[in-house]
């Protein structure tokens, strides 16, 4: 490469930088307002261009979401905290250009946009939507994971009938299946680029993906530093949606908050993605900063007894509990009252919203009134759990409770487990008698989190809660439609329950915070990664 | 040369049981370590079977012996595996991270060495006089706060406040392009490539972070440079060359500093180790892709190959600093032979 084309690369696009001196960001206006460039920050590293290779971590999703398309996407809807959100109950094509979906619900057939192209020009075909389907389930992991989530399991369920029309064929009809098509796991690859890159050990091109995308997304990547940045360019070809307004996005990778912050404060950078509850709290009361806190949708902060310890199989000493909780507190100090309040609700259940605030507040009355009331009423030892990789809130959540527990006379000490043992510890082994999870699904249904943190021995079911009518409930509600004159009843059953039996005590719904400076159009996704693809210079 | 070449070679046998020790006890290690790489990047909604696929992927279904064997056996034919935290072999990871941190560990100890050496010697020469507050003074403020703490400190200053200094976004701002890749340090290949722009782009980011370092090693350079002069300089051989009528100059510089300097390079070599491990607190505040944070993250989730890449690279790096430092006091003491 000349030395001219390396360096045009950044900086010729803007018309001449005369002095070559001239830091880059003064001339920044000038340039956002011909597409320009954004810079984006974030304290999370990606390490794979492929979401389906083992070992992908999440801030890497968001490739998968800006560099490739799938064939539905969500809506668009304004957002509580300011910005816009995705919207769960609208579904958008993206390659795809219609669908239609049979009576009996089991099969569902798309029709692709006959003007979408991969970046190397290539026609997208139903053929690369098969190979990318049968890709996703075969690849082990999460992504086969999240696809069995919406019903779609074997490659025979997938099938190319002719370029433009491809064919989905389900076991069963699942409400889930169509959502679970947005999600990032299902994006489709030009499965020419990836066949020509496989190998007889690598039959899905996992090497090559890994570092080289090829796919038909709004952005193609240019270049990749790990551990440093990403640089995304503008596919002007692309037909999945609106064209974005940046050509060029660089995500730097800057581990220090107190650096981040500074950094989006001053203005070099345009925004801070996922910055600490503090700054977002401390930005927000600045001038020329815009901080966009939004509540994660399907999460909670919880408290979780687990039911294999005997002190809370008493379900008085699990109310003592709910109702010792110093709510306010911990929501000030562990979240600087970012994100959305889950106690003091209505006792009684008139509507399915969901995550909703429980009915317990801070009563210390009634507290020890349910302790006095148990089996346990001197008390006993227990310690708390907490993960120091999300150290963050559950330390000082847990210094408050333990301080409230106190007056209970529940003795606590807080046991800090290293991050990757966590998840084994609470979650695969289920075996910490107190601790704090933060569960948040995907497909934003009541259900599908009670099906995987209330159903017994699933993943997020930490407690080993284990309650025959919550187990037929999630059963027969998590696959019909949300129209369905059952579906109403059971969700605000499954409620009552949970809130009677409080395997799960709910804290406070956290927040995504987002920090820009001099750039709007910041859109919140499920995944809780950046998409770059809305992003637009501020309009002052 | 002869002598010299035999003591070089001699020098490197004895390295090679240490560098075997190294790759035993850090494979060792690495497997004590509590967690389970398979669980944590199978990601937090995997089941069961897919937990065990990537064991079986990993190779750490298999008896803990036999582990060893493949890793030696990988090992001998240069392959550090996979590493899972950045996705890249840790071969490539190591080579692009080490120049990094060695850049800035070594622009950190030269502007380090330029400040304390001077300031030990003149202090040792007026002991008790300003330049020897002033000398201690500035050794004490600089070790006692912490790297961290000085990295936001300069940055608040001279970024925030000031707005001298560039973003502190890593090696280089996002309008260069890094330069192609010869040595790894970016100011050695942008002067290789004629690069001068890029050059001082580089240079300009690495002047707060060396900085900050370079505060927190003045202390062990200066202290002992200065307590290595006063001990010189009270010595027998400088009073007889006094009354031998020598130059001050010739005194002070032909004798008294050449026989102080054999203790200084011996804690520079200490500071160097410690500094290229222990800068991992500057790295993140500078964002700077470093090795010291690399092993960090790496020893969180249990990574396994990274973890043991990175113990080998320092060990090599110590034998090899090891020897450069012995070759060094044979160049400033002819008694130290090369034997």
């Amino acid at each position: 490469m000349t030395e001219t084309s390396r360096r045009s690369f950044l900086k010729l696009t803007g018309g001449t930088m005369g002095a070559a001196m001239l830091p880059f960001l003064k001339s920044m206006p000038a340039h956002a307002a011909t597409g320009g460039t954004i810079v984006v920050v974030s304290g999370q590293t990606i390490n794979s261009l492929d979401l389906h290779r083992t070992g992908t971590n999440r801030a890497s999703y968001q490739v998968a979401v800006n560099c490739y398309d799938r064939l539905v996407s969500f809506g668009t809807k304004e957002a509580p905290g300011g910005g816009f959100s995705y919207d769960y109950s609208v579904i958008e094509p993206e390659l795809a250009e219609s669908w239609t979906i049979s009576e009996d619900g089991l099969t569902m057939t798309f029709k692709i946009k006959p003007d979408a192209t991969f970046w190397d020009g290539r026609k997208v075909t139903a053929a690369d939507v098969k190979w990318s389907y049968d890709r996703a389930v075969s690849a082990g992991g999460f992504p086969t994971v999240q696809m069995k989530a919406g019903g779609l399991e074997r490659p025979d369920q997938f099938e190319a009938v002719d370029d433009e029309t491809f064919v989905i064929k389900l076991d069963k009809p699942s409400k889930l299946t169509l959502p679970d098509l947005a999600v990032p796991v299902p994006f489709i690859i030009n499965a020419e680029v990836a066949k020509a890159n496989a190998t007889a050990d690598d039959p899905w091109a996992m090497e090559y993906l890994h570092t080289t995308p090829a796919g038909s997304g709004a952005f193609k990547i240019t270049r990749w530093e790990q551990g440093q940045q990403l640089v995304y360019e503008r596919n002007d070809a692309w037909v999945g949606g609106p064209l974005p307004s940046f050509e060029r996005v660089i995500v730097r990778e800057v581990p220090s908050p107190a650096t981040r912050r500074a950094l989006i404060e001053r203005g070099d950078v345009q925004m801070s993605f996922n910055i600490p509850n503090k700054d977002a709290a401390e930005l927000d009361a600045m001038d020329g900063v815009d901080v966009y806190s939004t509540p994660i949708e399907n999460c909670i902060h919880c408290l979780c007894p687990n039911f294999s310890f005997e002190p809370f199989q008493d379900a008085n000493v699990r109310k003592a509990l709910a109702y010792a909780i110093p709510y306010e507190d911990i929501f000030q100090t562990a979240a600087y009252g970012r994100g959305a309040p889950m106690w003091g609700g209505e006792a009684e259940i008139t509507d399915i919203a969901w995550p909703r605030k429980s009915p317990y507040m801070t009563d210390m009355a009634k507290a020890k009134e349910h302790m006095a009331a148990s089996g346990f009423a001197s008390g006993f030892e227990v310690p708390i759990s907490i993960s120091l990789g999300l150290a963050d809130w559950m330390e000082p959540t847990a210094l408050l409770l333990q301080e409230a527990f106190a007056e209970l006379g529940i003795k606590t000490e807080i046991e800090k487990i290293p991050g990757a043992n966590w998840r084994t510890a609470a979650l695969v082994e289920k075996r910490l008698p107190l601790h704090l999870e933060n569960f948040g699904g995907w497909l934003n249904t009541p259900d599908y989190y009670f099906f995987w943190a209330y159903k017994n021995g699933h993943l997020f079911n930490s407690s080993n809660y284990l309650n025959e009518e919550i187990e037929q409930l999630v059963d027969s509600t998590l696959h019909i439609p949300m129209d369905d004159p059952a579906y109403e009843p059971n969700i605000k059953r499954m409620f009552e329950i949970a809130f009677e039996d409080l395997p799960r005590i709910p804290l406070w719904q956290p927040a995504l915070n987002v920090a820009m400076n001099g750039a709007s159009g910041y859109e919140f996704w499920f995944h809780r990664q950046l998409d770059v693809r809305p992003l637009t210079t501020a309009t002052t | 040369m002869a002598p010299r070449s035999r003591m070089i070679l001699g020098r490197m046998a004895q390295a090679i049981p240490v560098v075997m020790g190294v790759v035993v006890i850090s494979f060792l290690l690495t497997r004590a370590l509590p967690g389970d790489p398979a669980a944590y990047f199978a990601g937090p909604a995997a089941d069961e079977a897919s937990i065990a696929q990537i064991r079986e992927e990993l190779g750490l279904d298999k008896p803990l012996f036999q582990q060893f064997i493949y890793y030696v056996s990988d090992l001998s034919r240069g392959d550090l595996g996979t590493s899972l935290t950045t996705g890249q072999s840790v071969l490539s990871d190591l080579a692009a991270r080490l120049p990094a941190s060695l850049e800035l560990t070594l622009a950190a100890l030269l502007l380090s060495c330029a400040i304390a050496i001077p300031l030990g010697v003149l202090a040792a020469t007026r002991p008790g006089t300003w330049v020897d507050h002033l000398c201690r003074v500035l050794v004490t403020a600089g070790v006692s706060m912490p790297t961290f703490f000085t990295g936001i400190l300069l940055i608040y200053v001279f970024y925030y406040l000031a707005g001298v200094a560039p973003s502190p976004l890593g090696r280089l701002d996002f309008i260069y392009l890094s330069p192609p890749h010869v040595t790894g340090f970016y100011l050695i290949d942008a002067a290789l490539a004629g690069d001068w722009e890029t050059w001082g782009g580089a240079l300009k980011q690495l002047v707060l972070p060396a900085t900050t370092l370079a505060l927190f090693t003045l202390a062990p350079i200066a202290r002992m440079t200065r307590a290595a002069m006063l001990s010189a300089l009270s010595s027998d051989f400088i009073r007889t060359a006094r009354a031998a009528g020598l130059t001050n100059r010739k005194v002070l510089y032909g004798y008294a500093f050449r026989n102080a300097l054999l203790p200084v390079v011996t804690t520079l070599g200490m500071v160097f180790s410690f500094t290229l491990g222990a800068n991992v607190l500057v790295e993140r505040v500078f964002a700077w892709p470093g090795i010291g944070s690399y092993a960090v993250e790496a020893l969180v989730v249990s990574d396994y190959a990274a973890v043991q890449g990175f113990v080998l690279a320092m060990a090599l790096l110590f034998v090899a600093l090891n020897l450069v430092i012995d070759i060094a006091y044979a160049l400033i003491d002819p008694r130290i032979g090369l034997k």
